[in-house]
Formats: structure tokens, C-alpha cells, sequence
């Protein structure tokens, strides 16, 4: 078996010696720089831009602005084209936009020979605003007489949608039945990749490249295209390692304007480098979700109804839009099934920066105001939060008639069991809870619900590529991308076991995509890598596999299916005999003056799948209540993504979600000036990204019940890590404080309110001031 | 690369007079970890800068004759928590320091740079209030020393006259202020490292021979005012007090009547006040019982 | 008008000098001037350790220390980590062996430091080992199997110390 070993990674050497090229390593010396001018102002229209002084500056090459842009709104998405036109994003903005429509929105570029010229230049334009009302809240740019964004969505709602089950009107009627209400209100936050995004564009033979730090090489292609206004064969992306993206890097950032700006300086290579401020700002950013639940409970523990709105903030323009938010509402009723189920979800234009795809989609969102809302619902019934989520937990064989996905195993509650074991949670929780001094421990559980890929509501394809090289290994490529996950790792142990190498150290993955090169795939997403590559890589193995054994054939005048590959051997099935070794078949064929062969397979598989992939979090916390600081103590999380392709892996995934989460609960949160709408806090000092201090050790287990419809066993474990670490740590603050905090992130000003507000700290100097 | 006008390197303290002598317009960079921090962000683009760092003489820490321990300014931070004169003496400053930023920028930073650019959340600045440090100056005229409190004038001013050339060489800790004398430093932060202070505070006290009551107390805070500040109310209940919990919290009350923090979008008045209170009563009750004192 | 400098130091264990610019930060020659692309760039402003090389024995972040200050000094890149014949240290090994590694982008500024902590030869606890590497922000990994691959070499170099 070489799937489900703890395999080093493929690229681990280049990486550990410094040698990968990102796409900065690959810039040629004569790049010229394009630094953007973001406007300094939430709402405005662009009245003029005096560009003389910067003109003038030496080294600048050329000034381009908003009014010099070609006139061809696209969307930024990183979706699948649809054939359908009614299920494209929203185009909702131009290479530099005359409407400014958040404070960083790009207005203007200068092109320089050298950096310092460069910025020098954006610092000495002079752009003329009319200035604008803004809004910064998603329920208050909702409200008539809010500043309107864009045409043709009224009250800025760029859509809303509706999940209704049941009668909830008629189902709370129920007597006897308990109101548990909340608001639960979560943060912009943002990737905060370590590679900041980049890019160079240069003109070849009169097409355009892009060399760009992406997730999603044929999906940026298409976007490119639509926004120069070329024809799509005129561009190549090409995507070398990139220094991690989780979402951010799944949209069209500067792409599609690099690209423009080399063709307004005859072709000639240009840069974009985003400064870390810019990649907070003018990247994009995690939906901040107000959701608003209430539960009907009765008093067996078991729910009769609920009713869910939530408001997303998109910020500035549509990116991905409502996709986001419907994840959410149409997640929440399957996790807790109940008879009645009334769920409202908008997505709201704000003067906010875009929100786009983030690691878990919006389904930390919702599981952060699901599972609050869950622990007070056992709170208010008296049940201890385990049991009640048992009681109510999506069962086994619950199916979902739109997804198609079916729970084919009792995956909840083997996880929530595991996990309660492993922290010794019952214990914990009769034991904590009790604390009457100042230092308050907690123990707190939450569960999460995802699936994989994006089937159906878009497109889900993956090609593959495979050459037999002339010593026996294997060359493998697709459009899958390696993104710092560790894909190329897992496809070379699929495909080794597939073809039936002897290690997956025979598979070389050509890990850059290059669009004019590499089978068409939509990229890293939606943690469909794994799942959906393994479709594609399957499928080519065999077929590749046909033709090897083939050709065996007519070496060895065995049948075909009396053969088989093994350890990178032409074996007879029925003896296990070793006729030939791939490098001798692979020689052989080649070299053959009368019928020579390059053995090679390639094929597309559509996925008309998906799968669930749950889990669930313990987090333990200490909260020094003077101090108002709330610390994660253990933190463990329980997955059930299928049979794990190399668990070593595995765990790494499960361990960078839990830290992305564990500031999302704690301290992450991107500021703005209320009265400006500036962002306050877009550098790594300021934005509270968790260091090395502030977390516990990670731990994570696994149930590994294999995924019917995957070749592999598998299914998504790429965001599901990030989605139920935060309500974990916020129900276990519950029960170290008895103080339920409905707002993220859950950081030392929150804790200083709720903990005042719930009596626990108490100023005696202020009753004075008040006085 | 960054935005600058022309670099001038100064060789020797007395070169560095004579260029800032030459070009009143430069700024100083010691570490730089804030200079050019600034200049990248375009406040400083496109100035002149004076080059101090490679200035080896200015480093290190000693005891001079009078037995003040006397830390160059240059002195990086990580060399100042390390340093064993530091650790017998004054180890508080030592921990303060150990705090600032990260391990990178504590090798970079430099207690001189950290002071002189006058910011209230500078993590050496309250401990070297508390402890009543001396500033060195030198200049064109010779070397000129003032107490830290008159050092800061206000948010990001200090007084070093730049028309007589001076930059700071030393700063000091007087015999007087750190013997037989304990301390604790506390940094309220909102992550446990790679911070700025949200307020920083330093205690220190000498206890009687008997170790029942205090002789002499300190204490000081970064972040609750515009510049570093000392709390003289407290001290006032400290002084001459026994060591009870009424007296420590008594001690940690009185400071809302010294200390001045402001409303921002880091901190709020109310929660900064509410942080001072029990960073004063944790410092203090750590102060004495180093000073092998206990609370009764 | 443009001012240049010879920059005169020893880096990776070879004595170099080159005409810089006194505008480059450190991470600009070493890039520019040395290609040694294994310094990375992700903030520009000392926060998140990418660009971390290590100066006369200690780590700093090569993105706020200027190109002239490396006059006369000794520098170590991740590149001069590795043996003539691209072996790999203990400590890269351990990355590699550990999983500490995901995008790779944090990698090299993490390994400079991580060899600095090594080469003191000292035993930390697991808190001091968490302090030291605190001056470098990693998204991808959560920190815990960097802990494990430096924690693991330390205690490995401790016993071969002993033995």
C-alpha cells in the first residue's frame, strides 16, 4: 500500500533548502514596476487625476488611470464558467474604477523602472474625489436611503435567497416549547497568506503571459481574457509554487491589470508585488456574517423549529458573492434536522473591502452562530451540550436530495465520542464550570458540517496527464494545484498505487501549471483537490495501464488481463511471475524502429458527486477574568474526511486550520474607522494573527469511514479544520464563565465588556463617575 | 529598497556630531527597526538619514566609577537581557525588554532608538522610569545628562538638541535606584508575542531590613498617557507601608489618580484603566515577593 | 543622484564585496546582488520573519537592515545551511521528516532561526523553544510540527553532545 502511508512530501527538499521558485524568484531583471494608487476615500466618484508631477518623476515610464481603462466590467470569481448566463457572477468591476467604491479601491497606476520611482510616482498623483456617504454595515446598506453601490441592485442586496422546510409559523405554536434567540456576529477577517499576492505579465510572439501567485491557472485565464478584451487562446498563466493562498488567491486579483499594463508599454515585462497592507485591504477578505437564529426547543432536548436570517457583508464588489452566504443557510438545516426550518440569507454591497473565498467558505460563520446557539439551547433545556447535540445531530443515512450527499455512516457521533474520549470531556465538564476565583476553566464542544468540491452547483472536472517515462516511472499532471496543502504529495501516492508502481517516489508531479501546457483542471478549491483529482487520476491510471499492458502483450503474448502491474513490474496474475519491468516495456517501446511508442494517457472526468466531510472540536480555555484574556489550553479536533491518503499530511491540514480558527475566535478582526471607513490595522503588527505563543499544542484524530463514491476512500479535509474551532472555544468560555459571547473575535475589549456587562469584573470607580 | 535621499555614515561618536552638525534635515537611525519602518510607509520618504549603527563603541553594558550601570545606547535589546550586569542588577530591565516585539527585532532594536523615538509604548521605557534612569547626551558642547522623565517632552518629542549635534550615548541607572531594589515588569498585550503594548507597567521596591515594610516604591507605565509615566499617588501609599493586601489594593487604586489613558480604536479608556488597576496589584505583589518580602 | 557603497562581508562562508546601492535593505542584495532567493519577502517591516538570515551568529530580519550595515559581517543564508553537495543539516532534515512544511514560504526564515537556537547548544524549555521561534508567523502549519522538528533536533544534538 503506498495511499495511507506518512510519506514525506514530494517538494520537502527544494522547500527545506530555500531552492522552490514562487513566483518572485522568477521575475525577469528587466521587470518594470507597477505600484497602484488606492483611492484614500470609502465612496466617491473620481472627478480627475492631475498626473504631471508624477509623469515627471525620473524613472516613471507611464501613468494610467481610470479614465484610460478599456470599458469591459468582469467578475473576479474563481468559479467554473457556466454555458448558462444566469449562473455567471456578478461583472461588477473595471481594471481601475472611476466609482470608488471602498477605501483602497484602485484608481490609478504608475509604471517605473524602478520601485522607488514607482511609488514615488503613486505618491505625487493628485486625484480629485467627489465624495460620497458610505456605509460600512450590511443591515445598514440595506435600509433605504443607504449609499447605493452599484446599479441595478437595490438597497445594495446583490442577492437573497430563502431555505424553507416545513411550517415554521405553525410548528412554534407547540406548547411547551422553549425560545432560545440569538445574534451572533463574525468578523472581517483575512488570509493573511505569507506570500503576499503577486505577479509579472509579459508579451510572447504577440500573446500575453502571466506568471501570477494563484490557486485557480485556468479559471484566471478565462478572466484575464474577459477583461483586456482578448480572445481566451491569447493568454497563458502560468503558476509556479506559491506561498499559500487559502482563498484569497482563488479570485482574479491583479492578474487581469498586469496583464493590461504590459500591453500599454509594447509588451515589455511588468511586475505587481502587493505590500502586505495592500494584500489586507485590496485582496479580498472573509464575509462578516450577522446571523440572527432562533430555536424552538422542547423539553425533551429535542428541536421543533428554527428560524435563521443572516446578513453577509461583501464588501465593495461581488466576487464570490452570494455562494458564501447560502453555504451557510442551506448547511445549518442539515446538520440539526428539524420539522420546520425558515432561513433567510442575504448578501449585502458595503464600502467595506470585497469579501471573497476564505478557508471554510462561510461555514465558519455559521457554524460559529450554530453552535453558539446550539450550547444555549442545552443551557436553556439543562441538557449537557454532547447529549443535546447527540440527541439532535444529523443521523445516519440522512441524504440531501440537492447534493445528492447521503450520511452513510454515524460520522457525528463517532467523532463527538472520540474526541470526548480522548479529552476525558465528561470528566472536565462536571469538574470545570465551578471556578469562583479569578483563573476559570471550560470545556466546550462544537461540530461542523462540509462536503467537498462544488457538484452541483457548478461545474466539477479534473484532467489528468500521464507519460511512462523511459526508466519506469511516471510524469503526472492536472490542473489541481499544489498550493502548500501538500496535493502533489497525495496525487503521486494516488497515482503510484494506481498504475502500481513500487513507490510514490516513481510519480513525478509537474507541480507549475502552465495554462498552454497542463490538462485543463479549475484549481485548488472548495477542498475538492484530493477528492476530485482522484477521479481523473484514476481513470487516466487505467488507462495508461491499458495501454502498457498492451503493449506487454505483444512482448510477452500473455492476454492482457492475465497481467497486471506491481511494484513497477509486469507481473502474470496467476503466479505473480515477473515478466518485464516497466523501464524494459517502456524501453522497449520507444526504441522499437518498427513501431515505436510513446506510452501516454490523458483524459477529463466529470465528478457528479459530492461528499460530506464532518467533525467536530473540544477546545479547552483558561480565562483570567481581571485580566480579560480567555488562553486555549488543548484544542482538539475530529475528522471523518474518508480514508486518509497520508495521514502525516493529514494532520499538518487539521493543525494550520485549528491556528487560523483559534485567531479567528480570539483575536482576529480587520478594523475601520467608522467615521472614514479606513482600514486601521492592515499590517501583521496591528491584525492579530496567532504567533507561536498563542496556541496550545494542535492535536488532531481521525475516523477514517471510506467515502463511497471516491476511487480513493477520501473526501474534503482542506477547510473543514478551520470551521468549528472558534464556537468551541467561545461554548467553552461559556461554561468557564457562564458568560455566552455572541460577537467575534472573543479578544480581551470583548471579555472586558461581557464579562462587566455579566457582573463579573466590576470597576468600582466608574459607579463614582457615574455619580 | 528604500526611499531615501543620501545615507551618511557615521564612523565615531564625535562624526556623528559633526553630520548632524552638517545636515540638520537627517534624521538618526540607530536599528532602524523604526526608521525605516517609517520610511517605507512614506512618512520619511525621501530624507536624508545618519547611519549610527556601525558605531561599536556605543555598545555594551558596564558599571562606571560613581557604580551606575551604564548601557550604551546602541546596546540591542537581546544583548541587554543577556548581559550579566543586567541580570544581578536590574534583571526587570532585562525581562522588559525581552518582551519587545520579537526575538528578530530584539536583535536589531536598540534601547537608544527605543527611547529616543519618544513613543509611550516603548517596552524599555517604564521600567527605565521606574528605576529613575539618567539619559546621556552628547553634543558639540560635551556630554549632557538629564533624568528620563525630562527626556520625554511629549508623544514622539525628546529633548536632544539637534543644533548642538547631540545624540544619545548612554542611559544610566544610578546606584541609588537599583541597589538592593526588585522589581516586576507586565506587558498587556492582546497576543503573547510580536506586540505593542496596549499599556506596559513596571514596579520596583525596596523592602526594610526586616522585609515587613516597603522603603521606597516605584512604579511607571508606558501607554497611559502621551509619554511614559510614573504613578506618584501610588508610590505615595506604597512608601513606608506594610506589606498588606489592603495596601496593595489601596496601591493599585491610587494610580487612576496619576496615570491618563485615552480612548482609541487599540484600547478603550475604561478597559486600559480597568488593565492599569490590575497590572499595578500583580506588579507590585511580584515586586515584593522577589524582594523576599510577603503579603499578608 | 544614486549612491553606491562596497559592501564588503563574508556570506554562506565565502568573502564577497559588491557595489550597493545604500538604498537596498539587506534582503534587496542578497536577492538582487547574491540570488539567494531562499530570503523571502512578506511584510517589508520586521513582522512576520520571512526574510530572516542570520548576522555574526544571530537572526535578523533582513528586510529592515541596511545593505551597508553587512560591512565586514558574517552572513548565513538557508542556502549555506546545506552541505557542498547539497546534503541537508540535522534541522532540515527534521523539517522534512516532521511535516513542518507546507507552502515553504516561512520555511528558510523559520530554519535560520530554529539553526541559531541550535547552535547555543543549550537546552530550552518548551515554552523558552516557543518564545525563541515566536518572531516568525507561519499560516499554513499551526506551528506544531515546527515545534516538533526544532524540539526533536535539540534534544538530538543534546545527546550526541553527551555521548
Amino acid at each position: 500500500m503506498i495511499v495511507g502511508q506518512r510519506e514525506p512530501r514530494v517538494d520537502g527538499y527544494d522547500k527545506a533548502t530555500g531552492r522552490t521558485k514562487y513566483y518572485e524568484d522568477r521575475m525577469p531583471a528587466n521587470a518594470l514596476y507597477v505600484r497602484i494608487k488606492h483611492a484614500e476615500k470609502a465612496h466617491a466618484i473620481v472627478r480627475s487625476i492631475d498626473i504631471s508631477a508624477a509623469a515627471a518623476i525620473p524613472g516613471v515610464v507611464k501613468v494610467l488611470t481610470c479614465f484610460d481603462v478599456p470599458n469591459l466590467p468582469f467578475a473576479t470569481a474563481g468559479h467554473p464558467w457556466s454555458m448558462d448566463p444566469g449562473h455567471r457572477d456578478t461583472a461588477d468591476r473595471l481594471l481601475l474604477n472611476r466609482h470608488v467604491r471602498y477605501w483602497g479601491d484602485d484608481v490609478a497606476v504608475v509604471i517605473a523602472e524602478n520601485e522607488v520611482a514607482a511609488n514615488q510616482g503613486v505618491r505625487a498623483l493628485k486625484v480629485d474625489y467627489e465624495e460620497l456617504p458610505f456605509v460600512l454595515d450590511a443591515q445598514e446598506a440595506m435600509k433605504d436611503g443607504a449609499p447605493q453601490l452599484h446599479d441595478g441592485f437595490p438597497n445594495n442586496i446583490l442577492k437573497h435567497t430563502q431555505n424553507i422546510k416545513g411550517d415554521y409559523q405553525e410548528a412554534i405554536k407547540e406548547p411547551g416549547l422553549i425560545k432560545v434567540e440569538g445574534w451572533y456576529d463574525t468578523p472581517t477577517v483575512q488570509h493573511a497568506h505569507i506570500e503576499n499576492f503577486g505577479c509579472f505579465a509579459y508579451m510572447e510572439n504577440g500573446r500575453i503571459v502571466v506568471v501570477a501567485s494563484t490557486q485557480i491557472p485556468h479559471i484566471i485565464r478565462r478572466i484575464v481574457a474577459q477583461a483586456v478584451g482578448r480572445p481566451w487562446g491569447d493568454i497563458e498563466i502560468i503558476k509556479p509554487y506559491i506561498g499559500g493562498g487559502f482563498g484569497n488567491k482563488q479570485d482574479a486579483l491583479y492578474e487581469p491589470l498586469c496583464a493590461w499594463c504590459t500591453t500599454q508599454v509594447g509588451g515589455r515585462p511588468v511586475r505587481i508585488d502587493c505590500s502586505r497592507e495592500e494584500t489586507f485591504v485590496s485582496n479580498r477578505v472573509r464575509h462578516a456574517i450577522r446571523y440572527h437564529i432562533i430555536s424552538w426547543v422542547r423539553k425533551d432536548g429535542t428541536i421543533a423549529a428554527r428560524k435563521v436570517d443572516l446578513y453577509s457583508n461583501q464588501g465593495a464588489y461581488a466576487s464570490h458573492g452570494h455562494s458564501i452566504a447560502a453555504k451557510g443557510l442551506n448547511a445549518i438545516p442539515q446538520k440539526y434536522p428539524c420539522p420546520a426550518y425558515e432561513g433567510n440569507a442575504w448578501t449585502v454591497y458595503t464600502n467595506r473591502p470585497a469579501a471573497g473565498a476564505m478557508r471554510g467558505y462561510g461555514m465558519p460563520q455559521a457554524n460559529y452562530a450554530d453552535e453558539a446557539n446550539i450550547d444555549d439551547c442545552a443551557k436553556a433545556v439543562g441538557i449537557d451540550p454532547w447529549e443535546f447535540r447527540k440527541l439532535n445531530i444529523m443521523p445516519k443515512g440522512f441524504h440531501d436530495p440537492f447534493s445528492g450527499n447521503t450520511n452513510y455512516y454515524d460520522t457525528y457521533r463517532e467523532c463527538m465520542a472520540k474526541g470526548a474520549e480522548i479529552m476525558d470531556y465528561e470528566r472536565k465538564r462536571k469538574e470545570y464550570g465551578h471556578d469562583t476565583g479569578n483563573i476559570r476553566r471550560g470545556i466546550g464542544l462544537a461540530t461542523f458540517w462540509y462536503n467537498t468540491a462544488v457538484y452541483p452547483i457548478s461545474l466539477e472536472t479534473s484532467s489528468n496527464r500521464m507519460q511512462l517515462n523511459l526508466d519506469g516511472t511516471v510524469t503526472m499532471q492536472c490542473g489541481e494545484t499544489e498550493i502548500g496543502q501538500g496535493a502533489d504529495t497525495a496525487y503521486a501516492q494516488m497515482t503510484a498505487e494506481a498504475i502500481g508502481l513500487k513507490s510514490y517516489k516513481d510519480v513525478h508531479v509537474i507541480s507549475c501549471q502552465d495554462t498552454d501546457i497542463t490538462p485543463t483542471g479549475t484549481g485548488a478549491y472548495a477542498s475538492r483537490q484530493t477528492y476530485v483529482a482522484g477521479f481523473s487520476i484514476r481513470q487516466t491510471a487505467d488507462l495508461l495501464k491499458e495501454k502498457i499492458l498492451k503493449r506487454a502483450q505483444s512482448l510477452t503474448r500473455q492476454m492482457p488481463y492475465n497481467m497486471d502491474i506491481v511494484d513497477g513490474n509486469i507481473i502474470r496474475r496467476e503466479d505473480k511471475m515477473v515478466l518485464m519491468s516497466l523501464q524494459e516495456l517502456a524501453m522497449t517501446a520507444q526504441y522499437d524502429t518498427v513501431n515505436s511508442e510513446h506510452i501516454t494517457a490523458e483524459s477529463t472526468y466529470t465528478i457528479r458527486n459530492n461528499a460530506y466531510s464532518f467533525g467536530c472540536t473540544f477546545a479547552e480555555v483558561e480565562v483570567d477574568i481581571a485580566m480579560c484574556k480567555a488562553q486555549v489550553t488543548r484544542i482538539l479536533n475530529v475528522h471523518d474526511c474518508g480514508k486518509l491518503i497520508n495521514p502525516a499530511l493529514a494532520e499538518a491540514q487539521v493543525h494550520g486550520g485549528q491556528s487560523m480558527a483559534i485567531g479567528y475566535g480570539l483575536s482576529e478582526q480587520l478594523i475601520f474607522d467608522e467615521k472614514t471607513g479606513k482600514p486601521l490595522n492592515n499590517n501583521l503588527l496591528d491584525y492579530k494573527l496567532s504567533t507561536f505563543m498563542d496556541h496550545p499544542r494542535l492535536e488532531a484524530a481521525f475516523i477514517e469511514n471510506p467515502e463511497p463514491t471516491s476511487p480513493f476512500g477520501t473526501k474534503s479535509l482542506g477547510e473543514p479544520p478551520a470551521c468549528s474551532p472558534a464556537p468551541a472555544i467561545r461554548n467553552a468560555i461559556l461554561h468557564a464563565t457562564g458568560v455566552a459571547i455572541d460577537r467575534l473575535p472573543i479578544n480581551p475589549h470583548v471579555l472586558f465588556a461581557e464579562l462587566s456587562k455579566a457582573g463579573l469584573i466590576h470597576d468600582s470607580w466608574l459607579d463614582k463617575e457615574e455619580k | 529598497m528604500y526611499d531615501m535621499k543620501a545615507l551618511y555614515e557615521a564612523e565615531s561618536v564625535q562624526h556623528a556630531i559633526q553630520l548632524r552638525l552638517e545636515h540638520p534635515e537627517a534624521q538618526i537611525i540607530a536599528g532602524g527597526s523604526d526608521v525605516l519602518v517609517q520610511m517605507r510607509e512614506g512618512k520619511r520618504a525621501g530624507k536624508e538619514l545618519i547611519s549610527i549603527y556601525m558605531i561599536d563603541a556605543m555598545r555594551g553594558v558596564s558599571i562606571d566609577e560613581d557604580e551606575n550601570i551604564r548601557i550604551g545606547s546602541l546596546t540591542s535589546f537581546s544583548h541587554i537581557t543577556r548581559d550579566p550586569i543586567i541580570q544581578k542588577y536590574i534583571n526587570v530591565l532585562g525581562e522588559a525588554v525581552d518582551q519587545v516585539g520579537s526575538p528578530q527585532i530584539r536583535n536589531i532594536g536598540t534601547i537608544g532608538g527605543n527611547t529616543c523615538n519618544g513613543v509611550t509604548s516603548a517596552d524599555s521605557a517604564s521600567t527605565l522610569h521606574a528605576w529613575e534612569a539618567i539619559v546621556e547626551l552628547t553634543g558639540v558642547n560635551g556630554v549632557r545628562r538629564l533624568p528620563i522623565k525630562d527626556f520625554y517632552i511629549k508623544a514622539g518629542v525628546v529633548d536632544i538638541r539637534a543644533d548642538e549635534g547631540e545624540i544619545q550615548t548612554a542611559i544610566l541607572i544610578p546606584k541609588v535606584s537599583y541597589e538592593n531594589t526588585f522589581g516586576h515588569y507586565i506587558k498587556y498585550g492582546m497576543r503573547n508575542a510580536m506586540e505593542i503594548a496596549s499599556l506596559g507597567c513596571s514596579v520596583n521596591v525596596r523592602l526594610s531590613d526586616d522585609k515587613q515594610t516597603i522603603d521606597r516604591c516605584r512604579i511607571a507605565y508606558g501607554v497611559a498617557g502621551p509619554v511614559p509615566m510614573r504613578a506618584p499617588s501610588a508610590e505615595a501609599v506604597a512608601n513606608g507601608s506594610a506589606l498588606t493586601e489592603d495596601m496593595v489594593n489601596e496601591f493599585s487604586l491610587a494610580v487612576l489618580s496619576d496615570i491618563n489613558p485615552r480612548d482609541s480604536w487599540r484600547a478603550s479608556k475604561a478597559f486600559r484603566q480597568h488593565i492599569a488597576v490590575e497590572m499595578a496589584k500583580r506588579a507590585l505583589i511580584e515586586s515584593i515577593h522577589r524582594a523576599g518580602g510577603e503579603i499578608k | 543622484m544614486s549612491q553606491y557603497k562596497v559592501v564588503h562581508c563574508n556570506i554562506n562562508g565565502k568573502d564577497v564585496e559588491r557595489m550597493v546601492d545604500v538604498r537596498a535593505s539587506l534582503t534587496d542584495m542578497l536577492r538582487n546582488e547574491y540570488h539567494l532567493t531562499s530570503v523571502k519577502k512578506g511584510c517589508e517591516v520586521g513582522e512576520c520573519g520571512a526574510c530572516n538570515v542570520l548576522i555574526n551568529g544571530e537572526a535578523f530580519n533582513s528586510c529592515i537592515y541596511l545593505a551597508v550595515w553587512a560591512e565586514g559581517k558574517t552572513i548565513l543564508t538557508l542556502e549555506g545551511l546545506e552541505g557542498p553537495n547539497g546534503e541537508l543539516s540535522d534541522i532540515q532534515q527534521a523539517f522534512i521528516d516532521e511535516t513542518a512544511i507546507q507552502c515553504g514560504f516561512c520555511t528558510p526564515g523559520f530554519i535560520m532561526t530554529a539553526a541559531e537556537i541550535l547552535n547555543s547548544g543549550k537546552e530550552y524549555s518548551d515554552e523558552e523553544l516557543r518564545k525563541l521561534l515566536s518572531g516568525h508567523l507561519c499560516r499554513c502549519t499551526g506551528y506544531e510540527n515546527i515545534f516538533r522538528a526544532v524540539k526533536k533536533t535539540m534534544l538530538k544534538r543534546l545527546e550526541a553532545a553527551k555521548a
